[in-house]
């Protein structure tokens, strides 16, 4: 006795997000209904396998025929196949592009090519995500990319248009595809310790201040190239390390901001001269796209690093890095102010957002 | 040149990539009518393009209007090869036809293609020109209203009903000539849906000509079915009801004059060529015994072997063609005085002869019916019988107008018979069981038909009935001289349909009668079965409930007469089973009327399927049946005894279960009918007025009919006895089993009620949540030498396990009724047996079942609060259409934090005695309070259990009122968030059709009707594994056709699809060759309709009311 066949069709499409996101995670159709039956909800209902399995296999085909659809979602608002509420496809839509935190820090800031889809296996055995899911998952990388890419525009905007996203949800594909585009770091044993979340943040600020869309919103990339001439620019902040006066002068008007102010004050006086030449060089090599990559490793490096081990708290570095950049301001030599704020404001925030265990 | 048909095509969208290379099509449409065709530019390099085409113009004749579909393909323009088909659209104009209906088609039609499927949308604008013509030789019959609701349709009122149309055309099957072996299967399948819209057309033309002659200007209760016959061609047959509507807002004093009849020539339907003489391979038709008072079978060749001894003085074979003609008497013709009016006699004289022949069979499709026009219910007639089929001897062969496809030459016309003649024969013989059983129409009435290779069975059943003639046009119906006493006498109408239309004296069968216990006036049967929906008048105690029998034959593979024969031989034991079945399942759940009872009789090549399925209910005018006894053949065996034992409780124990499920609970009921009841209880009314009439045999014996004997026959009588009578012996292994299948039936889970009728017997206040659905499942039988009972018990779980699964997946609705189940089975091949399920999910209001259906309670609702449910109901974008009060207690038992917060932020003034209206109260300020509030009773929910009812209740009614609120509170965080998101959808084209397979939506009103669709689709594959085997493939298709319903229903103006039903699912499947071939044929009426807004404001605002200090009391 086979089931040959067996289909269930509502006029209203028929789902259930709890069998959505098993779907999203790439169970199979057995082990989803293993996942349900011992979920235990359906022991109120006195419900069979089969009749579990014959429900999770509808849902699954209609899945697999929405997908389609899910690729361009604007196209799901005005097909005709599904009749779908409009908050059920909001909700298909989210579920859809969301993503595991784990999955996306691994291919952060790599190359959305197949060399990398060719990883996916390894990721997925690393990060406990199955291989379904990561290609899901990738392929919404590459497939926001490749529309972003040529769009004018702020890209957090033009994402949630194309995409119908929420706000955070195209925040965080954003800093993808910013990092994506950058090809930053971020693999590095010593950057391990970041989350997904640390870094989306970091882009984010990147996208605000130092792409060529900070400064003209009409531009193409403008939210994923960094602002050239900004970068340039930052070569001039050399002269806050290579001349000695200079340095020494705005290492007195921070000694004297903070002292008395933070138990660590010691190893701050120690190590400013480092401290400020690890800042200042960062700056003065991001017109190389080399060292655009290696910028978190370099902030890892050259000050936090340094900062952890000497027992910085986070409110030292606080304190520290605002004395830091507003000492620059009274440094009447240093003709600068306007880049160094724009450099300092995103560094600050970076630092403060990475500094943790 | 009557008529001139416009079209522009508009713009595509989301067409498929045609050219690799650009990843681009160049797409150009022609647009075809009749002979003549359009083309569009092509639009270069796109997959959006904008045509914005001329006005295509086609003039046309309205013959050909109403026949020919609008052609609209899309293709892409290749330089060097020929271009490639996209896909098509076919557009039936017929609802620009009538003045009432839609006026233009406009809006987005998927592409469809045979064998991709969807493949993007066309926008195209059409519209009608009409000009009058008064040609009375005229052959279309443009204006006549056409509705598949088998009632008479909201907003209208039956001036007249006119009575049964009929009519059916034939062609050869395109796809058993010979040019199919040359052609692709698209071009084949392309022929074939277009000779069936045409033919569809054709029919629909020829019926409204008949409906025209009558003198009526609607056909209702239309039902029109493919039988694919294979190499002997195609037939396309219809049947309705004719009547004369007049709408109800447009003031009814309007007179509409019925007697526009031309003369009696005009009227040349095949059916009426005479009668043909007795045909070759006629075999023995059967009638089955599908009432207790059983249909007589009175087929003239050979009696069915287990027909009763009594004779019946009525009786009349079927043969007997002059039974309609009797002599109208005085009483039936005065009653007609007042719609005819003077003209009335004259015309009478002149059309006599014509209505003589047309009024033949008083048949009506109708299952509902105003109040008063049912009067009395005699029970289920229904004939079968077996044919071989034949090539097709067309008697439409001199009107080749339409069928250009066709190779005329193959078509051998020597053979005289013609379907029509089977179907009439069929017709005279349920005419006279009607007769038998005293009644002069038979209403509920449908026909359908089974084809395996070269065997049909052709099947109809009725209700027959006593109408009130003042309904009817005059000669409609043919009145006996001894029933004018029905008329005289009117019977209350809750019980007046129950009470016996035959004789007492010279009862057709033999039956139990007692006096009805509401009016005790006149008796009543014990047992009543009926083809029709419970009239909404009757009385009833408890709710109704879905009954299915089921039963699986095998039958040996035979050829020719020899299978047919075998065939037509078993016919008759398998209702006698399925009867029975039905019997001990009403008594089961002590009910005592089935209602929309319909028997199909499914024939494979090894396999006959017999499936009945019916809505039992306890009519309160009946005596309350008795229960169901176990009786042992061999008494002494001690083991035998104790199990017998055993099996009664069980038995006694499921009554009772039943009983308590289904609120069947009579005394209750007498109790509130104190007019008639009053200071009676129950037992001294069953002492006093039901003293049932001596019957000689109170033990009515079942056997299995394998082990009957003839000496046995006269045992085999169907009617029961009064209370216990009703006896089940345990005499071998099968019978054993036979119980164990009837106590295995389970009882739907708690919060679900299901049935095949129109409304649930028992609920009234529906919410506006549905959720239509249709499921096929196709089995397998691995085992080939399977018994009949491992047989059965294949097919009954395969039911069952349906049933199951329906629940299972609509269980965020409960409360929730599956409304209008409808089966169909069908052996498609060897070892394979087919379900095809269609029906409607509907929420009501649990707590106030009691109420009456015009103080229902619509409450409203709004967007946030379906966020609990499972799945969404509704498809609303402004959020006060959808209901809350759909989410289902448990859903609102186990609001998660998410919810809470939506709740939360909506906050309720606790003193809110403020209707829904008052937004300018700041909500927030309450937030905080109310939220600690909401939570206790939300903790409170989490730790009562799941079957505390009144509990959950609150919370949900909680929820609800919250909800209700939020939706006039525009600065809560819920409410933005669903502006916003109705914001980013809020470009959506796509407007939301609701479908339903009944006549009506729960919370709206029909306002108007935008026409017929009936649409037939054929989709192949040849990549049958890569499109996700059968079931991918089907699921996809049925998915498709929903969506062409929808876009035509909303290119029309419509939005939502009542008395939806899908005819046929024929599905062919050749997984070896990586082949799937699959047709659909759906119908129903496309109509618009407005929310019962001002009901809904009343009664949100009362619920808020309620739950608000209900759920004050919870916090205490």
């Amino acid at each position: 006795m086979a089931v040959e066949l067996d289909v269930f069709v509502g006029n209203t499409i028929i789902m259930s997000e709890e069998v959505y996101q098993l779907w999203l995670d790439g169970y199979t159709v057995n082990d989803a209904v293993k996942v349900r039956m011992e979920g235990g909800v359906l022991d109120e209902f006195d419900a069979k396998a089969d009749v579990v399995l014959s429900d999770t296999m509808d849902q699954y085909r209609t899945f697999q025929m929405c997908e389609r659809l899910l690729h361009s979602p604007t196209k799901l608002a005005n097909q005709l196949l599904f009749q779908i509420p409009p908050h059920r496809q909001a909700t298909l839509i989210e579920r859809y592009y969301a993503f595991d935190d784990v999955f996306v820090r691994e291919v952060l800031g790599k190359k959305l090519s197949k060399g990398t889809k060719k990883d996916l296996d390894d990721i997925s055995a690393k990060t406990g995500v199955m291989l379904k899911s990561c290609r899901r998952q990738f392929d919404n990388f590459k497939r926001v990319f490749k529309v972003v890419e040529e769009l004018k525009g702020p890209l957090v905007e033009n994402i949630r248009q194309h995409f119908l996203l929420s706000d955070k949800l195209a925040r965080d594909y954003a800093a993808i595809v910013f990092f994506a585009n950058n090809r930053f770091e971020t693999g590095k044993r010593k950057l391990q310790y970041l989350t997904f979340q640390d870094l989306a943040f970091c882009a984010g600020q990147l996208i605000n201040n130092w792409t060529v869309g900070a400064v003209d919103n009409m531009v193409e990339d403008m939210d994923v190239d960094l602002d050239k001439e900004f970068l340039q620019e930052l070569k001039e902040l050399k002269v806050l390390i290579t001349d000695k006066d200079l340095l020494d002068q705005h290492k007195s008007l921070v000694c004297t901001a903070l002292r008395g102010k933070t138990k660590a004050f010691n190893e701050m006086e120690a190590n400013f001269k480092n401290l400020s030449r690890g800042l200042v060089n960062i700056a003065t090599k991001l017109t190389n796209t080399k060292d655009v990559r290696d910028f978190f490793i370099d902030l890892v490096e050259k000050f936090i690093e340094p900062c952890r081990s000497d027992h910085w708290t986070a409110a030292d570095m606080k304190l520290y890095l605002t004395h830091y950049t507003n000492s620059a301001h009274i440094l009447d030599t240093f003709k600068h102010q306007v880049v160094w704020d724009r450099y300092m404001g995103v560094i600050k925030s970076c630092i403060f957002k990475m500094y943790h265990d | 040149m009557p008529g001139k048909l416009k079209a522009k095509i508009v713009a595509g969208r989301h067409l498929p990539v045609m050219d690799r290379a650009s990843d681009l099509t160049d797409a150009f449409v022609e647009v075809k009518f009749g002979n003549t065709t359009f083309k569009t530019d092509v639009y270069p390099k796109s997959l959006n393009p904008q045509w914005n085409s001329e006005w295509f113009k086609f003039e046309v004749d309205d013959e050909d209007l109403q026949d020919e579909p609008l052609q609209i393909t899309v293709l892409d323009h290749d330089t060097y090869s020929a271009n490639d088909a996209i896909g098509k659209v076919y557009i039936d104009i017929d609802p620009l036809l009538y003045s009432e209906a839609a006026s233009v088609i406009s809006g987005w039609f998927p592409i469809y293609d045979t064998i991709h499927g969807i493949r993007g949308e066309i926008n195209v604008l059409v519209k009608v020109e009409l000009f009058n013509d008064l040609n009375r030789f005229r052959q279309s019959s443009c204006g006549v209203k056409f509705f598949c609701t088998t009632s008479i349709p909201k907003g209208y009122r039956a001036a007249i009903v006119h009575g049964f149309v009929e009519e059916l055309v034939v062609n050869e099957d395109p796809e058993y000539q010979w040019i199919d072996r040359i052609r692709t299967p698209r071009a084949s399948n392309e022929a074939r849906q277009r000779l069936i819209f045409l033919m569809s057309g054709e029919l629909q033309r020829k019926i409204g000509l008949k409906v025209l002659e009558m003198g009526g200007n609607a056909v209702v209760g239309y039902l029109q079915c493919f039988d694919l016959e294979g190499e002997s061609g195609l037939v396309v047959r219809a049947i309705g009801t004719a009547c004369t509507l007049e709408k109800l807002s447009s003031g009814s004093g309007t007179h509409t004059h019925p007697n526009t009849a031309p003369a009696s020539n005009a009227c040349n339907s095949p059916s009426k060529d005479g009668k043909e003489p007795v045909f070759g391979e006629d075999l023995p038709s059967s009638s089955g015994p599908s009432t207790p008072f059983r249909a007589l079978p009175t087929s003239s060749s050979s009696p069915p072997p287990f027909s009763p001894s009594k004779p019946c003085s009525r009786q009349s074979s079927s043969s007997d063609t002059d039974l309609s003609l009797t002599p109208k008497t005085g009483m039936g013709s005065g009653s007609m005085g007042k719609d005819a009016g003077p003209l009335k006699t004259l015309l009478r004289q002149q059309t006599q002869t014509a209505l003589e022949q047309r009024q033949e069979f008083p048949f009506f499709t109708l299952t509902s019916f105003p109040s008063g026009f049912l009067l009395h219910v005699g029970g289920v007639v229904s004939a079968r019988s077996v044919k071989l089929l034949d090539r097709i001897h067309n008697p439409a062969l001199g009107n080749t107008r339409s069928y250009k496809l066709l190779d005329w030459n193959s078509v051998t016309a020597d053979e005289p018979e013609t379907r029509d003649a089977w179907w009439e024969e069929i017709r005279q013989e349920i005419k006279s069981h009607a007769k038998a059983l005293g009644c002069h129409a038979v209403v509920g009435y449908s026909e359908s038909t089974s084809i395996c290779e070269e065997v049909c069975i052709l099947s109809a059943s009725g209700t027959a009935a006593i109408l009130n003639p003042r309904y009817m046009r005059e000669g409609c119906l043919d009145l006996g001289g001894s029933d004018q006493r029905w008329f005289e006498d009117p019977s209350p109408s809750s019980c007046g349909f129950c009470h016996i239309p035959y004789d007492e004296l010279n009862m057709p069968f033999p039956a139990q009668l007692t006096y009805c216990f509401h009016c005790r006036r006149q008796k009543v049967p014990d047992v009543l079965f009926t083809t029709i929906d419970l009239p909404s008048d009757a009385a009833i105690a408890g709710k109704g409930c879905f009954i299915q029998a089921r039963l699986c034959r095998l039958k040996k593979k035979g050829q020719g007469e020899a299978n047919a024969t075998a065939i037509s031989n078993q016919l008759p034991f398998m209702e006698y089973e399925l009867h029975t079945q039905l019997m001990n399942k009403l008594k089961l759940r002590s009910m005592n009327a089935l209602f929309g009872l319909s028997i199909q009789i499914s024939v494979g090549e090894n396999m006959l399927l017999g499936l009945a399925s019916a809505t039992g209910v306890y009519l309160t005018a009946l005596p309350a049946p008795g229960g169901i006894q176990i009786a042992g053949k061999t008494p002494g065996d001690l083991n035998t005894e104790q199990h017998i034992l055993n099996i009664q409780k069980r038995i006694n124990d499921t009554i009772a279960k039943n009983k308590e499920f289904y609120e069947v609970n009579p005394p209750k009921l007498f109790a509130l009918d104190p007019e008639v009841f009053c200071g009676t209880n129950v037992d001294l009314t069953e002492e006093v007025v039901g003293s049932p009439i001596p019957e000689p045999r109170l033990r009515s014996r079942l056997f299995r009919s394998h082990s009957e004997s003839s000496d046995e026959l006269s045992e085999l009588d169907l009617s029961h006895g009064k209370k216990d009578a009703f006896v089940l012996e345990v005499d071998d292994t099968d019978a054993v089993e036979d119980i164990q299948s009837l106590l295995t039936d389970a009882s739907p889970p708690k919060g679900f009620y299901s049935c095949n009728t129109e409304t649930m017997p028992g609920i009234y206040n529906w919410t506006s949540a549905l959720q239509m659905f249709t499921s096929v499942r196709v089995l397998r039988l691995s085992n080939a030498n399977l018994s009949n009972q491992a047989l059965n018990k294949v097919f009954t779980d395969l039911c069952e396990n349906l049933l199951k699964s329906f629940y299972f997946k609509l269980r965020s609705m409960i409360p929730c009724c599956l409304s209008h189940l409808v089966f169909s089975v069908a052996v498609p091949e060897e070892d394979l047996i087919q379900v095809a399920v269609t029906a409607v999910a509907m929420t009501f209001d649990k707590d106030q079942t009691q109420d009456k259906p015009a103080e229902k309670p619509i409450t409203k609702g709004c967007s946030e609060a379906e966020d609990q449910l499972q799945f969404s109901l509704e498809l609303c974008t402004d959020s006060s259409s959808i209901n809350s009060q759909s989410s289902s207690k448990n859903s609102a038992a186990k609001l998660n934090q998410n919810q809470l917060i939506v709740v939360r932020s909506a906050g309720v003034p606790e003193s809110s005695h403020l209707s829904t209206r008052a937004a300018s109260v700041d909500y927030g300020s309450f937030a905080d309070r109310c939220s600690t509030w909401l939570e206790l009773l939300r903790l409170k929910a989490h730790t009562i259990r799941r079957g505390s009812v009144k509990t959950s209740r609150r919370t949900q009614s909680l929820a609800h009122s919250v909800s209700s609120l939020e939706h006039s509170s525009p600065l809560t965080d819920g409410r933005s968030r669903s502006l916003r998101s109705s914001r980013s959808f809020g470009g959506s084209s796509v407007s939301v059709v609701k479908m339903t397979p009944l006549s009506f939506l729960p919370g709206t009103r029909i306002v108007k009707y935008v026409g017929i669709i009936n649409m037939f689709f054929i989709r192949e594959t040849t990549s049958l594994r890569e499109e996700g085997g059968v079931s991918g493939f089907l699921h996809s298709f049925v998915a498709e056709v929903f969506a062409m319903v929808r876009a035509h229903v909303a290119a029309l103006g419509g939005n939502a699809v009542v008395s939806y039903s899908m005819k046929d699912c024929v599905l062919m499947e050749n997984p070896n060759k990586n082949q799937c071939q699959c047709l659909i044929n759906v119908s129903g009426d496309a109509v618009i309709y407005i929310r019962e807004t001002d009901q809904e404001v009343t009664g949100s605002t009362a619920n808020i009311r309620l739950s608000c200090t209900s759920s004050a009391d919870g916090a205490t």
